[in-house]
């Protein structure tokens, strides 16, 4: 394993919270994938905010509103090209990832008919199901599973198996969060146009560790929330090409996305703000864009590059554990390790681990289908982001080992 | 004894403790000791809704009196309704009904469980009070 140069030290002293104790004992925080840390960097810009030009945008004349609309669509561009997007107006402002996958299900009813068929990864959480069964409740669509193996891989033979005419839609995670297995999108982007349907991606879990260039993956729509990249809570963008934006209706109608209101007739306005309907949340688009900006001078490759040695390296010493078994072991995986050891319940480890100062995820992971495919309650799940270290590996090492022998 | 005493005693056993460490290790014990319940009575309509693990509680009278059993597929849940059991099993109903919950704010076991679990004591909690109107009903 080569060893970089990531200064994670330094990075740390970005990160107030991780200075915090919990239970008395030092933090170690190690449930990014639910959620990341806020940066001091994006904590200032979001004080600065509401100190200085909190106002509402688009609409006002004073400075103030003009100050407000000016940051909140530079954080636009800056989304855009974060993300190598061909036009500005491609980014829609959401509420998160969830937000956005509603969006697109909605605005779907009007171009899918009885017996057209949508496609949906064996390895979504139910952000990415709910919204397409109630699609498929309301138009009569038939729902199909693409399988995965006892790796957490997808079957692509069966994917392709599953392609024909009917396709409509493919809908698929870029990065499993109960599994950390990084799907191979491309392969299934290409497949799906080959045959006209079009695709969703919900890169709510690759945001963080992969800077996904939206222009040459060709993909339809991809979703992301700006918590899991360093960014605030409730706040994420949709990106939608613009030819298929255009096509569908607005989700939600209100102020902002109106041309003009008579009570016989509305006309839209363009976009993006077609899909933007009301007062947004306009400080947290604002520090969506500085969580960007911090991460990219970090770099998007430096931050790969140090979370895969921290995987392998948490990897390596969970293993050691007697009885402990991982789940999703797929070989293109990111910093996520779900495991359970022998039948203690994942509920039981994380409560130990907290009294412990260790925060991880315990339960089904808001993915309850991927654990009926492995038949357990849920998994404990530990996930990695740039600021954690090794130290907190083994602290989280000794902690599992600890619960174990309590448990057991 | 009565439920006040059983009580008072559990309040007794859980203050010995210096840290919650050793209080969750005879949680623990305390639920690996649960007398079990039957394997026919862990049914979905015996789950207590409100707790993130399963917890299944059966109740029965014995005489005028209401025995409780219970598991869970959770070790710290089963001790936490190893405790409840221990402090309202074999009691009358109508002295279930009218206990206080008290001892279980002295011994800090809600404070020191996670919201979800938290919640799902007081599910528990609730669950067996609703057991002992229901047979105490049937006793009148």
């Amino acid at each position: 394993m080569t060893e970089t140069s990531f200064d994670v030290k330094t990075i740390r002293r970005d990160f107030p919270i991780l200075n915090r104790e919990v239970n008395g004992k030092p933090l170690v925080y190690l449930d990014n994938a639910a959620t990341s840390q806020t940066p001091q960097q994006v904590i200032d810009v979001i004080v600065d905010y509401y100190q200085n030009y909190n106002a509402n945008i688009h609409r006002g004349v004073h400075s103030l509103s003009q100050e407000a609309t000016d940051a909140y669509e530079a954080a636009r561009i800056k989304i855009q090209k974060h993300f190598n997007i061909a036009k500005s107006h491609e980014v829609i402002f959401t509420s998160g990832t969830t937000h956005g996958i509603n969006l697109v299900a909605n605005g779907f009813s009007s171009f899918i008919k009885e017996g057209d068929e949508i496609l949906v990864s064996a390895m979504e959480h139910h952000s990415n199901i709910v919204p397409w069964q109630m699609l498929a409740e309301r138009t009569g669509a038939v729902l199909k599973v693409i399988p995965m193996n006892q790796n957490g891989e997808l079957v692509m033979e069966e994917f392709y198996a599953l392609l024909s005419n009917k396709t409509k839609l493919v809908f698929c995670n870029h990065i499993s969060n109960a599994l950390g297995t990084i799907n191979p999108i491309e392969e299934i982007i290409h497949a799906a146009h080959n045959i006209g349907a079009a695709v969703l991606v919900d890169g709510a879990q690759a945001a963080p560790h992969i800077k996904a260039d939206l222009q040459a993956l060709n993909v339809d729509f991809y979703t992301i929330s700006a918590h899991k990249v360093c960014g605030p809570t409730g706040v994420g963008m949709l990106y939608g090409k613009e030819e298929w934006l255009k096509k569908l209706p607005p989700y939600q109608g209100g102020g902002e996305m109106i041309a003009e209101v008579t009570f016989e007739k509305t006309t839209y306005a363009d976009l993006p703000h077609k899909f933007e309907a009301g007062t947004p949340n306009i400080c947290g688009g604002i520090g969506f864009g500085a969580a960007l900006d911090y991460m990219n001078r970090i770099g998007f490759e430096n931050i790969a590059s140090y979370e895969d040695e921290l995987l392998q390296y948490a990897t390596e010493q969970l293993l050691a554990i007697e009885g402990l078994k991982i789940y999703g072991t797929a070989k293109n995986k990111t910093s996520v390790i779900s495991f359970n050891i022998q039948d203690i319940h994942p509920y039981d480890i994380g409560t130990i681990l907290d009294k412990l100062g260790i925060a991880v995820r315990t339960g089904h992971h808001c993915a309850q289908p991927i654990m009926d495919f492995y038949q357990i309650p849920g998994t404990v799940r530990a996930s990695f982001c740039f600021y954690n270290t090794k130290e907190e590996v083994d602290i989280l090492v000794k902690g599992v080992e600890r619960a174990k022998n309590m448990l057991l | 004894m009565t439920i006040e005493k059983i009580q008072d005693e559990i309040v007794d056993e859980f203050s010995m403790f210096d840290d919650w460490m050793q209080r969750y290790e005879y949680m623990i014990e305390l639920g690996k000791s649960l007398p079990l319940i039957d394997e026919q009575y862990k049914t979905d309509d015996n789950i207590i809704k409100g707790c993130q693990s399963k917890v299944w509680v059966h109740a029965e009278l014995d005489g005028d009196k209401l025995v409780f059993t219970a598991d869970s597929d959770a070790i710290i849940t089963k001790g936490i309704i190893a405790i409840l059991i221990r402090a309202f099993s074999n009691q009358k109903p109508h002295e279930i009904i009218d206990a206080s919950t008290g001892f279980i704010d002295e011994i800090g076991l809600k404070e020191h469980l996670s919201p979800t679990r938290a919640n799902g004591l007081v599910s528990m909690v609730k669950q067996l009070k609703l057991y002992a109107v229901a047979y105490q009903t049937q006793l009148n």
